[in-house]
């Protein structure tokens, strides 16, 4: 993997189902700013900026980092712009922590985003051709059959879900950037919520948010100069397999597993239960938790849902599960995946505050896209690898 | 499939209903309050430079400009034109024009709108007069609302603006997928075996997506087939009959693949993983190369499927 | 951190003018079986692409184009919303790491979908500019204009460069086969339809391979000794629009001087005049464009890794040992890449 490569700055805006107050360029500057002075840097300190975002229809500005290149400092810098689909925060971070892996810059700017509230999430994920041949009703229409299947196939009890709800809102009320805080979440109030796409509920699912998250990356000599504790990363891995082909397990991707071995084969993990302190996992859907603990590897098959029961994935569990609040509890599309990214980055710096995990040193960032086909991960620590 | 239309009938139409939403922050913001009341401002950059239109940023240092707003112009220079002889759908005016930067007085920077220099025939050459150094001025439109486009256009000084967001496309779907739509308009449900997997991929793409390969053998499968997995959907959707309205996935007798489409005929919460189904089709009369032939599957009178037999196909 | 990273193999598309009712991926997938064939490779270390979603007027058209590469097992695999010869820088990087050999590279673009012109107004800032509904011809015609007067160059000097780029792409089987210039008419003045790039539908795929792997899959790699990209400030009212900063320093950072061949990603022909200066091929000796360049052939997305699959072929075919490749992106030159490649094996 080259190089190493630092987290030295981290910088989150608030997440909110519409950020009026902001141009997009301010919104991202809000970001990239804060990430700035928790490396101790300014713009012209910057070699390089990796931008990500998901589908340009949500905003309809056609590769948007065209315009905003020079409000994010990069005027005669080189500025790239990645999509993965919904894995796209966690790519754009590998992409750019593989410039510094590659020993082409000494610290890089990356940032992701959406600004969801210019149109509207269902409109901009199924702008359907004249052409198509099947029926998908936004993500959840999509995702809902798979948790059928992984229910049908584990013979989890129908209330897993709810608790992952639960757990993760729990969460999000010690963030103070998460969008959606509901003092008092409890099962009741998760199960008197109306099925949206059955077997979701509706505070199953992921908001609508605004938002943008930015990290500098530095090497080993730039890192030595920050401010604040670095967090390192000790290995990335990205997956794509097709979204339908015959013999394609839709429940466990293969890209999945993959991906998982690959990242823990470069930390010199082999039980990530024990030997990780914490995740930070992309799950839009509350079923997601029991499906993605199996599909990473945190236990055996069909036994996902137990972990979640017994509450080990649980801010005080022995593996907490997504500790900022998740998807579940804020959802800038493009920019989710790298906030898992940077949370875990957090946790390892031990900046995490009030939802920090006591004396994290290796946490992982985990993101997904797609027909659950796009796959980004990477792990950091304390120390360097 | 409908024949290849020209550009005035387009297939596919990219249009955000109601247009975006686009909030615009305090800089711009300014701007274009500014605008609406008739006054073009710039902003102040720490080195002192005015920039019009303001950014949040100084455009070479990435740096946060001063709060300072500085009234420019209105009149101004023409930095560089060009000149459209036949204006297009989008641009501002309907008859030959030119696109100017043009620096307000007191800025550093030149703004871009239209300059309008007359009335001139469709096709004409630029006029003699319009040159760069030539000095121009706004011309408000009565009512403003905050847009860019609250200058109709700049005009030469002495003799005399939610974003359109519609773009029309016409699409092909290929060649594989144009076969399987003809198969479709005639009753006929089309895939490919692929020559590696030996699976069939329906509807099919001219190649298997796992194996990489291109497939030509065509193979006819029945209208009839598994429910593997579902959704019961309760927001509603224009393609569907009703709300509850089931979308499953159903494994077609023959085929390796799952395709995503609509169940009914049997109430929502009676639809079972493992039940068989077969296609419910529009009359003969109606059929088109569409997958709207199939209005959805329906529930056959067969025993379901176990489990055990289609879990490698969820 | 350095290796010896080459160009190995290149495909492109018989391009057309018009709509072929081929799908992308029906365009993409056999260009993908050559370079498989020509490298012998089935698998990859690394794939990266290059694709607009606006193009094709949805969502995600990158997740279909997966299905033409065969992506099982599961591959490494990213995506740039950008030319094509991004994904190529990004690849690059990714071979810098030394824990691969290989990668795939492949962009596509149906331009003749949709009218192109006022696809790429969405582009622009969303403020100022696109409301303004200016195309992307409007706005090359703009800098045209500015470039001409501080150059005291001609619209006549246009025209040789749009004969010269026509006559080279009529040698050459990919290109499109354009006629001699000629008309007076304007598009947008100064420009005339012949200075402006053709609307193409178009795919292209390089491999890349490092060191031994790359000696022993091509007999002669094109090895790339420089590879670097720039962008600049968008409006074009704060920038200098007859000079392509961002390509200067691309150029000096990629080692641009003393290249024999020189393909430029310039789809107006004023952009070629500019690029020139600003990566000092004004000397007369470089061969520019001898593929015909982007004014005989422009599929959107691919058009810029186009440019460095024809300069690695003249290293490949033996004709020039130092080439350059060079691709462009957003309103009037604003983002550039220059990617040397040459012939001599330092291994």
């Amino acid at each position: 993997m080259g190089e190493r490569c630092a987290i030295i700055g981290v910088g989150q805006t608030a997440y909110k189902s519409k950020r009026l107050d902001v141009s997009m360029a301010g919104l991202l500057r809000e970001a990239a700013r804060r990430a700035l002075d928790d490396a101790g840097l300014t713009w012209k300190d910057i070699d390089a900026v990796v931008v990500g975002k998901a589908p340009d229809l949500f905003e309809g500005v056609m590769m948007p980092e065209t315009f905003l290149a020079d409000a994010l400092g990069a005027a005669g810098k080189p500025i790239m712009r990645v999509h993965t689909a919904g894995s796209v925060g966690g790519s754009t971070a590998i992409v750019a922590a593989g410039l510094i892996q590659g020993g082409v810059h000494e610290r890089v700017l990356t940032i992701a985003w959406e600004k969801q509230s210019e149109s509207n999430a269902t409109w901009a994920l199924t702008v359907n051709s004249p052409f198509t041949t099947s029926l998908v009703v936004g993500a959840g229409g999509y995702f809902a059959p798979h948790i059928r299947a992984y229910m049908r196939r584990s013979g989890a009890p129908d209330h897993i879900g709810t608790l992952v709800a639960v757990k993760d809102r729990e969460n999000a009320l010690r963030n103070p950037y998460a969008h959606l805080k509901i003092p008092g979440i409890s099962r009741e109030m998760v199960e008197s919520t109306p099925m949206l796409w059955e077997p979701i509920r509706y505070l199953e699912t992921c908001p609508s948010s605004d938002g943008a998250c930015a990290m500098v990356l530095a090497s080993e000599d730039a890192a030595r100069k920050a401010p604040a504790k670095p967090a390192w990363v000790h290995g990335t891995s990205m997956r794509s397999e097709p979204m339908m082909f015959a013999g394609r397990d839709s429940v466990s991707p293969q890209g999945g597993k993959d991906a998982a071995a690959d990242v823990y084969r470069q930390a010199g993990i082999s039980d990530p239960r024990r030997e990780l302190d914490c995740a930070e996992v992309y799950v839009p859907f509350s079923w997601y938790e029991p499906m993605w603990l199996e599909n990473l590897g945190f236990c055996g098959e069909h036994e996902g849902w137990k972990l979640t029961e017994a509450g080990a994935t649980a801010l005080d569990g022995d593996i907490p599960w997504n500790p900022s609040g998740g998807v579940l509890s804020s959802n800038p599309i493009g920019a989710s995946g790298m906030i898992r990214f940077a949370e875990a980055a957090l946790q390892v710096r031990g900046l995490a505050g009030d939802h920090q995990v006591d004396g994290a040193r290796r946490a992982l960032g985990h993101a997904y896209g797609g027909g659950a086909q796009f796959f980004a991960m990477w792990i950091v620590g304390s120390d360097k690898p | 499939m409908p024949s290849s239309t020209g550009r005035s009938e387009p297939n596919h139409v990219l249009e955000f209903p109601g247009g975006y939403t686009r909030s615009v922050g305090p800089v711009v913001g300014r701007f274009l309050s500014e605008l609406r009341d008739g006054r073009l401002v710039g902003v102040r950059t720490a080195e002192g430079r005015v920039l019009v239109p303001p950014s949040e940023h100084d455009p070479d240092t990435g740096e946060d400009v001063t709060g300072e707003f500085v009234e420019v112009g209105p009149a101004g220079t023409v930095t560089t034109w060009s000149w459209v002889p036949r204006p297009a759908k989008g641009h501002p005016l309907d008859r030959p024009f030119a696109w100017a930067l043009v620096r307000p007085d007191g800025a550093d920077t030149a703004l871009l709108h239209a300059l309008d220099v007359g009335v001139f025939e469709e096709g004409a050459k630029p006029p003699r007069f319009l040159k760069t150094g030539m000095r121009v001025r706004p011309r408000w439109r009565a009512e403003r609302n905050g847009g860019i486009g609250d200058i109709e256009c700049f005009q030469p000084e002495v003799t005399m603006v939610n974003a359109p967001t519609r773009l029309e496309y016409s699409l092909k779907g290929g060649k594989a997928l144009q076969r399987f739509l003809e198969g479709i308009s005639q009753g006929k449900i089309l895939g490919h075996r692929c020559p590696v997997c030996e699976q069939v991929i329906v509807p099919m793409k001219g190649l298997c997506p796992r194996d990489g390969v291109p497939t030509t053998e065509e193979v006819e499968l029945p209208d009839t087939g598994t429910v593997t997995t579902f959704a019961v959907n309760n927001i509603p959707d224009p393609r569907a009959p009703e709300v509850p309205f089931v979308s499953a996935y159903v494994l077609l007798d023959g085929a390796g693949l799952t395709m995503l489409t609509l169940v009914a005929g049997i109430p929502a919460d009676q639809v079972r993983m493992g039940m068989r189904v077969k296609a419910a089709w529009r009359p003969r009369e109606e059929w088109e190369p569409s997958m709207g032939n199939i209005k959805w599957f329906e529930p056959l009178d067969e025993p379901d499927v176990p489990f055990d037999e289609i879990k490698d196909y969820t | 951190m350095t290796r010896e990273i080459a160009v190995i193999a290149f495909a492109q598309t018989r391009h057309s003018a018009e709509d072929e009712g081929l799908a992308e991926i029906e365009m993409l997938a056999p260009i993908i079986t050559e370079v498989k064939q020509k490298t012998g490779l089935k698998q990859f270390g690394f794939t990266c692409s290059g694709s607009c979603d606006y193009l094709a007027g949805a969502p995600f058209s990158f997740v279909s184009a997966l299905d033409a590469v065969g992506a099982w097992p599961p591959i490494s695999e990213s995506h740039v919303e950008m030319d094509a010869a991004w994904a190529l820088y990004e690849a690059w990087v990714r071979l810098l790491h030394g824990d691969i050999d290989t990668a795939l590279v492949y962009g596509f673009g149906k331009s003749s979908q949709g009218d192109l012109r006022t696809i790429l107004t969405q582009q622009l800032d969303p403020y100022h500019l696109a409301p303004l509904g200016i195309d992307a011809v409007s706005l090359a015609a703009l800098q045209a204009r500015a470039y001409l007067e501080r150059s005291g160059t001609t619209e006549d000097d246009l025209r040789a460069v749009a004969a010269r780029s026509r006559q080279a792409g009529r040698d050459n089987p990919f290109a499109l086969h354009l006629p001699e210039p000629e008309g007076d008419e304007y598009d947008v003045a100064p420009l005339r339809p012949y200075d402006v790039a053709p609307i193409t539908d178009g795919a292209a795929a390089i491999v890349l391979a490092s060191g031994d792997k790359a000696r022993e899959l091509c007999e002669r790699p094109a090895w790339i000794t420089g590879i670097d990209h720039r962008t600049e400030p968008h409006s074009p009212g704060v920038r200098d629009l007859t000079r392509s900063e961002s390509a200067r320093i691309a150029g000096e950072k990629a080692g641009a001087a003393g290249v024999e061949v020189a393909e430029l990603h310039a789809q107006f022909s004023h952009e070629e005049l500019i690029l020139k200066e600003a990566l000092g091929l004004d000397g007369g000796e470089v061969a520019v464009n001898p593929s015909g360049g982007a004014l005989s052939a422009n599929p959107m997305m691919a058009a810029g890794l186009i440019r460095i699959g024809e300069a690695a072929s003249r290293i490949h075919d033996g004709t020039a040992t130092r080439t350059l490749g060079h691709a462009s992106s957003g309103p009037c030159l604003q983002q550039n890449l220059v990617c040397v490649l040459s012939g001599e094996d330092h291994g």
